[in-house]
């Protein structure tokens, strides 16, 4: 027997919606068998993974808070993901935001005067460090053709270690008693919090804005028209006299703006400082939840929120269950595989068919 | 004694080299079936994690290898479900792989972490591996390396001087035309993934069994990438990816040194210098290549369906 593929004309609508939640299905169902032979009940895991986060306001927040640079970073990405452009150093850009943006909390440590500027300066030298990180493969790959796919995953290995480095010299609290991080900004140079006494910050605002934003832009503008024709066929866009240079520059610096700003609130809003290591590997899982989100800003947030459940829902396992989070990251990735998998159910009719293997 | 420095300066540097080069000539013979592999860092490091547990519990290094190679092979038979029968997208499917391989590891590894295992053993011939000045070079290797110059002579004749490796090359540059001359053009694809994904593995597996034998979580370090890049780098021939596997293990060794020596730069800079070189690499091959098309083959990383 054989396996064929026939394209179908359309997408199909019902598969297009049926095929995420398939494959979610069906690696939560991996997923159990694997903790099953690990020696755990597998609906225990569930209500600790899916259910126990969802339950209680702290961990909800927790979950939002995960969820907000993971929306925010993969709506840049699904412009360059659109675009046939694979800008996969969104970690690098990321880091790069934050370590830029708080240099500038260093640098206005302790200031006297008024300060309302501190924030914003932060936010926009955050995004733009993201930006101009992101152009630096973006154009080599139009000034010489050097695949974006490796220059942007190599930067990201430069820019944790410059971030580190800069963490334990010269950004580090001289009365820090030698910790490898930087001074706690002042207030002025943290996000504000949404309600009194809570951990959530007004980076999930920023996510939700982006969200807004990127709807309107891919469905009103003509921009994001752009990124949909040469995504759905770049024949026609060159037809179209649409520029592939300006393209590629213009989805790189969105993608790295948006992970820069990610980068910058995350320091100014979660952590408060700089240290060593500033993200959990968002960048990376940012490049799941695009493809899981079908790279339409809107599935992305409810994407985010999925797999930011299934991390918060991780650390309650490895507490809980003594289960480890590489299992987490697997089933993230067996997730993104199976999605992209079913996918062809909504673009192919997959037919069986008899005879011989070719 | 200037000799046998010079000596074991190389010998470090061909083992810095040797899981770059067996990675990056596994991912040579995928890109020339004109699939591009993004999986290969996954796939190395899950080899890794397998080789160095299952050599603990079997006590045979060659068990181990056998392993490692065993689980790249099994996780890009997976990716080959996925990019050549379901014709998925090959970039994302390849760094699902990643994100997989890297998760996967970690639960193999687990309980293995902090080990540590005799490394493999290293040929001995009485009087030719004595030979000074080269003896150790040529003779006193372990069997990894022997293995990873033995699949630059293999894969280079394969390619080149057999029918298989012909229809192999066709196929990577016009999938459409091989496929209405009655070539298996997926058949040939998944085993040419096949095949790199196993190369991965057992250069993973020489990193826990040979290089450094112990298991340490992503203890590849981005070494799966450099050998990606290096199968450009080497404009997709067997032998320039052995002589680019040897600048890139120089470029190791010599940050190894340096940051013995100090030489007053922040280590953070040093460590930072392969990745670099890495980009400065295909820049610098990119301008000398400012004329005259791409010479990667025509239909990387293109889905194939066969009703097209």
């Amino acid at each position: 027997m054989r396996i064929d593929l026939s394209p179908r004309t359309n997408r199909s609508r019902l598969m297009d919606g049926f095929a995420p939640i398939l494959a979610f299905v069906v690696a939560v169902a991996i997923g159990g068998v694997v903790v099953a032979v690990m020696g755990r009940s597998p609906a225990t895991a569930f209500v600790t993974y899916f259910i126990a986060p969802l339950s209680e306001v702290w961990s909800l927040q927790e979950v939002a808070l995960k969820a907000a640079p993971l929306a925010l970073i993969a709506i840049g990405l699904a412009f360059c993901f659109r675009a046939n452009v694979w800008n996969i150093g969104a970690e690098g850009q990321f880091v790069i935001g934050g370590l830029f943006g708080g240099w500038i909390a260093v640098a206005t440590h302790g200031a006297g005067g008024s300060t309302f500027w501190v924030l914003p300066l932060m936010l926009a030298v955050g995004t733009l460090a993201g930006v101009a990180y992101a152009l630096i493969p973006a154009i080599l790959k139009v000034w010489l053709g050097v695949s974006e796919i490796l220059t942007s995953l190599m930067l990201v290995y430069v820019a944790e270690l410059l971030l580190d480095y800069m963490a334990r010299g010269p950004l580090r609290d001289p009365a820090g008693y030698n910790f490898p991080q930087s001074v706690t900004f002042d207030d002025a140079a943290r996000l504000p919090y949404l309600m009194e006494g809570d951990t959530l910050h007004a980076g999930v605002l920023i996510a939700l804005t982006a969200v807004v934003v990127a709807t309107i832009v891919l469905a009103r503008t003509l921009f994001g028209f752009e990124v949909r024709v040469v995504g759905a066929s770049p024949r026609a866009a060159r037809f179209a006299g649409f520029s592939d240079v300006r393209l590629t520059l213009a989805v790189f610096a969105v993608s790295g703006g948006a992970a820069g700003l990610a980068g910058i609130a995350e320091v100014a809003g979660k952590i408060g400082q700089l240290q060593p290591s500033i993200s959990p590997g968002y960048g990376f899982t940012a490049i799941i939840v695009a493809f899981l989100g079908r790279l339409s800003p809107v599935g992305i947030l409810v994407a985010a929120l999925v797999i930011a459940l299934t991390t918060i829902g991780g650390e309650g396992a490895q507490i809980d269950l003594k289960l480890p989070l590489d299992l987490t990251r697997a089933f993230q990735g067996l997730l993104l595989a199976l999605v992209l998998g079913a996918d062809a159910l909504s673009r192919y009719r997959v037919l069986f068919v008899p005879g011989t293997a070719t | 004694m200037t000799l046998d420095v010079l000596q074991m300066v190389l010998v470090t540097i061909v083992a810095a080299a040797t899981p770059l080069m067996i990675a990056a000539l596994g991912e040579l013979v995928v890109e020339r079936s004109g699939v591009l592999n993004l999986g290969v860092e996954g796939m190395m490091v899950l080899g890794a994690a397998t080789g160095f547990a299952v050599a603990v519990e079997t006590g045979s290094t060659l068990v181990g290898a056998l392993a490692g190679a065993g689980a790249g092979l099994a996780l890009s038979a997976l990716f080959g479900i996925l990019t050549v029968v379901l014709a998925a997208n090959q970039v994302a499917s390849g760094l699902a792989m990643t994100i997989l391989g890297l998760g996967l590891s970690g639960l193999v590894g687990a309980s293995y972490v902090g080990m540590k295992r005799e490394p493999a053993p290293h040929l001995t011939i009485s009087g030719l591996t004595d030979f000074p000045g080269i003896g150790r070079l040529v003779f006193g290797q372990d069997a990894f390396v022997y293995a990873g110059f033995a699949l630059v002579g293999g894969i280079a004749w394969f390619l080149w001087c057999t029918r298989a490796g012909l229809a192999l090359r066709a196929i990577g540059d016009d999938h459409t035309s091989t496929h209405a001359l009655g070539l298996q053009v997926r058949k040939v694809r998944f085993l040419a993934v096949l095949f790199g994904g196993a190369c991965a593995g057992l250069a993973g597996a020489y990193l826990s069994l040979a290089y450094t034998p112990f298991w340490a979580p992503a203890m590849t370090a981005g070494r799966g990438w450099i050998a990606l890049a290096l199968v450009v780098f080497a404009s997709w021939r067997p032998v320039r990816v052995m002589a680019g596997a040897m600048l890139f293990g120089g470029a190791t060794v010599l940050q190894l040194h340096a940051q013995a020596a100090g030489f007053g730069l922040p280590g953070q800079a040093l460590s930072a210098l392969p990745y670099l070189a890495t980009i400065l690499a295909l820049v610098l091959l990119s301008l000398g290549r400012r004329q005259g098309g791409s010479l990667a083959p025509a239909s990387l990383g293109r889905v194939f369906t066969p009703f097209r």
